[in-house]
């Protein structure tokens, strides 16, 4: 009996249920005002730490925050650092992350960010204060229609008009927020009714005919794909975000084994597999390596698992890929044929759907495919077109920002590291460099990129993470959109490592107006200002600069022996360009400036001057 | 592609706001909505949203698959391909003077509609109809003068019905 019940709870725990107590909360059938019942939700859904920033239609429920032995509120500086610091922990733990903000300009600050974890898929659930229902329409202090101007960025959104509806429509909300592809959902709460009384009853279960996601996916397409995988000679497997969601990577793997078949990464599913891993190609896409790109390129088949075809790893759709099938495995319909015809489209819960199919070739239902050649010709791209041959930087007197990347990777242990990036030259030079072997180890904002997501998803990462080692990799002026942030981290004891790759530039601008518009670098120059090193320590920070290429690993090793939050600027050259690059909406099987060793340079006869 | 016209026909959550997640995805995605029209349904927790929107087929199978993620909307019918019944109403205001009003009222009657107002120089007439027959009136009437013309935009209803 005890044994049934746990069985139905852990099938239900996959359906969304709660991962607190649920009705079983001590609340319970008890009478509380509509913002004591938003904490009491939290609470029964097993929440434990939110970020916010409280006001005036807030107040109310930081007044019942006040109360709860078990919630943890972390104080952000500014509420989008707030959403992209629950993003960061959303997406680092795998649970939902949680942020409180007031009406208005607190509310109206959350768009970038649950637009982020719109565009990447991690469950929020933002809980936003309103002005009383009465004022709503008329244009009171601090009203802004949140749910009106968030509509086309949240996976749903409420807005409460009973006090009773609380409950069931926090229930609801982390239901959605977690389950089928996951997205950040929004609850408006006008203040009048958080001050309502209520009977608190919690529900455990949600009843939302109009949403039932597939997980399982249909036999007969999972034996079409075994068939495909064995009919084919140059397979990949496409490896994206919904692999990490899906814990589906030891499934990819899996299969990726059992039938030789190589796998190329999005930026989004940087870990799902690990880099150390011999048939895991890394990186497709903008700047992915030649290798993976040319992979993808002359493949015959495409298994896609999790991954949407983004513009940034297919460039010029119509060139993509033209001789291969392809197979797509995704919980999400709309994103089956949406940029690409599928062959074999599959619905369903990846890891589900990749453990059926790795059983079907395991029990010799269907041949395994003969692909030696293809891996062999793959290994032989990898030597000749590494993404970095130390030779060229041999006599280099500045810091080269590929090495400051490898040597980083090399001083971090994969197991027990969390690492975040911002966006622009830096994020692709983390990409390319920073070894991953565990899944939610490496976050970026990949859909919308989004300056200023790095360092709060670190903050909140390195909070929910107590232990691990978390480290930042900035650019100069991504940091700076939310360097308030500094003190949040300094007061909550987050013990990030921000590195700067400070290049005095908002380089990946710069970069594309060097090779696209003629050098003209119009506003992308940044001053020397401000002084990291004496701003970081304005928070209490520990803080120092490198400029030495000789001294760099002592500097890592400082930063990561110091306890606490610690601020690296690491001098590089404001010249450098990312590389290999399929310019946008080129042809990715043929990225420009890729390393061929046995020409001994990089391939940049297509670039008018070159670089450097 | 060849873009086409279709009949969507949404049952959604009769709860506010829902109208404008439905339509606002369909313009965000890059469609331009020519006909729309809403209204309770026989469960009153749910309404009928007909809109009629111009997309090739691969465009309009993502419009369909994006509208489905919505939470509040339960179920999309394509009646472009049946042969669903659709309606549409329209008043046409229709420059009369007196000595030309019985050739309007005989129109009018060819196409059974109804003389709903009638002005010193106008008459208002009231049809429904599907596409072609409502377009046939039109035409007629442009000889006279049309001085307005109001529609509800079209509601179409599948002719086997088997819905919940
Ligand atoms: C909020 C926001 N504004 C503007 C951009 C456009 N953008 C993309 S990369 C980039 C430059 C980033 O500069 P920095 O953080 O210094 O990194 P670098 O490229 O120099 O490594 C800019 C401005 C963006 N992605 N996000």
């Amino acid at each position: 009996m005890a044994k049934n019940t746990q069985q139905a709870a852990s099938t239900v725990s996959i359906e969304g249920a709660a991962k607190g107590p649920g009705s079983a909360n001590p609340k319970q059938g008890k009478e509380l005002t509509g913002a004591q019942a938003i904490i009491a939700s939290l609470e029964a859904e097993g929440a434990n730490l939110v970020f916010g920033y409280p006001g005036g239609q807030a107040i109310k429920i930081y007044d019942a925050l006040y109360d709860s032995d078990i919630l943890t509120h972390v104080l952000a500086r500014h509420e989008q650092g707030a959403v992209h610091e629950a993003d960061g922990y959303a997406r680092s733990t795998g649970d939902v992350g949680v942020a409180i903000v007031t009406s208005g300009p607190g509310a109206t600050n959350t768009v970038t960010g649950i637009a982020t974890a719109y565009m990447d898929s991690v469950p929020l659930v933002v809980i936003t204060g309103q002005v009383p229902s009465t004022a709503i329409g008329t244009d009171s202090f601090q009203e802004s229609d949140i749910v009106g101007i968030t509509m086309p960025v949240v996976k749903h959104s409420y807005l409460v008009q009973d006090v009773d509806e609380i409950a069931p429509t926090f229930r609801e909300a982390f239901h959605i927020a977690k389950t089928g592809r996951p997205g950040p959902v929004l609850i408006d709460v006008p203040s009048d009714i958080q001050s309502q009384v209520t009977v608190f009853d919690y529900p455990d279960s949600v009843n939302i005919p109009s949403y039932r996601p597939t997980y399982r996916g249909n036999a007969k397409q999972i034996r079409a794909a075994a068939e495909m995988i064995s009919q084919a000679r140059q397979p990949v497997l496409y490896v994206g975000g919904g692999t990490l969601i899906s814990k589906a990577g030891p499934a990819v793997a899996a299969l990726a084994h059992a039938a030789n078949i190589p796998m190329v990464t999005t930026l989004m599913a940087k870990g799902a597999v690990p880099a150390s891993d011999p048939l895991n190609f890394g990186l497709v896409g903008m700047h992915g390596s030649k290798y993976a790109n040319r992979a993808i390129n002359r493949s015959d088949l495409i298994i896609a698992c999790g991954a949407r075809f983004s513009d940034r790893v297919t460039g010029n759709v119509a060139s993509f890929a033209p001789g291969a099938k392809l197979i797509h495995i995704d919980i999400d319909p709309a994103e089956i044929g949406k940029v690409r015809e599928a062959q074999v489209p599959i619905v369903g819960d990846l890891r589900r759907v990749l453990e059926n199919l790795v059983q079907l070739l395991e029990d010799g239902e269907v041949a395994l495919p003969d692909t030696a050649a293809w891996v062999k010709q793959l290994d032989a791209w990898r030597e000749r077109y590494p993404l970095y041959d130390k030779r060229l930087d041999e006599s280099a007197e500045q810091i080269v920002p590929e090495l400051a990347m490898k040597l980083l990777s090399e001083a971090l242990d994969p197991a027990d590291s969390i690492v975040a990036t911002e966006v622009g030259q830096h994020q692709m030079w983390a990409a390319q460099f920073i070894d991953r072997e565990l899944p939610r180890t490496f976050l970026t904002s990949g859909g919308l990129g989004t300056m200023g997501f790095g360092f709060p998803a670190a903050i909140g990462a390195a909070i929910g993470n107590p232990g691990k080692t978390v480290v930042c990799i900035a650019g100069d002026g991504s940091f700076q959109m939310n360097s308030q942030e500094m003190a949040t981290a300094a007061i909550n004891g987050a013990a990030v490592k921000v590195v700067i790759l400070d290049n005095r530039a908002l380089g990946m601008v710069r970069q594309w107006q060097k090779l696209f518009y003629k050098g003209r670098f119009s506003a992308t120059e940044l001053d020397i200002c401000p002084d990291f090193v004496k701003l970081a320590e304005a928070y209490g920070w520990n803080a120092a600069q490198v400029s030495d290429p000789a001294q760099l690993a002592a500097a890592y090793r400082t930063m990561l022996d110091t306890p606490g939050p610690y601020l690296l600027d690491v001098i590089i050259p404001r010249d450098q360009s990312v590389f290999p690059m399929v310019p946008p909406g080129g042809r990715t099987g043929e990225p420009i400036g890729a390393i061929d060793t046995q020409e001994g340079a990089r391939e940049l006869q297509a670039l008018e001057g070159g670089d450097r | 592609m060849n873009e086409m016209i279709h009949v969507l026909s949404a049952l959604v959550e009769n709860k506010p706001g829902v109208l404008s997640r439905v339509t606002g995805l369909i313009s965000r995605r890059g469609f331009n909505i020519e006909s729309l029209s809403v209204g309770p349904t026989e469960d009153p927790t749910k309404s009928r949203v007909t809109a009629i929107v111009r997309a090739d087929d691969v465009a309009y199978e993502q419009i369909t698959k994006q509208l489905h993620k919505l939470i509040s909307v339960h179920k999309i019918t394509d009646l472009t391909d049946e042969r669903a019944i659709e309606r549409e109403l329209v008043l046409f205001k229709v420059n009369a003077p007196a000595e030309r009003r019985s050739e309007i009222i005989e129109i009018a009657n060819v196409f059974r509609a109804n003389i709903v107002d009638v002005g010193r120089t106008s008459l208002t007439v009231e049809a429904t109809g599907d596409e072609g027959k409502l377009k046939g009136m039109e035409d007629l009437f442009r000889a006279y003068g049309i001085k307005e013309i109001i529609r509800t935009g079209k509601i179409a209803m599948s002719r086997n019905s088997k819905e919940a």
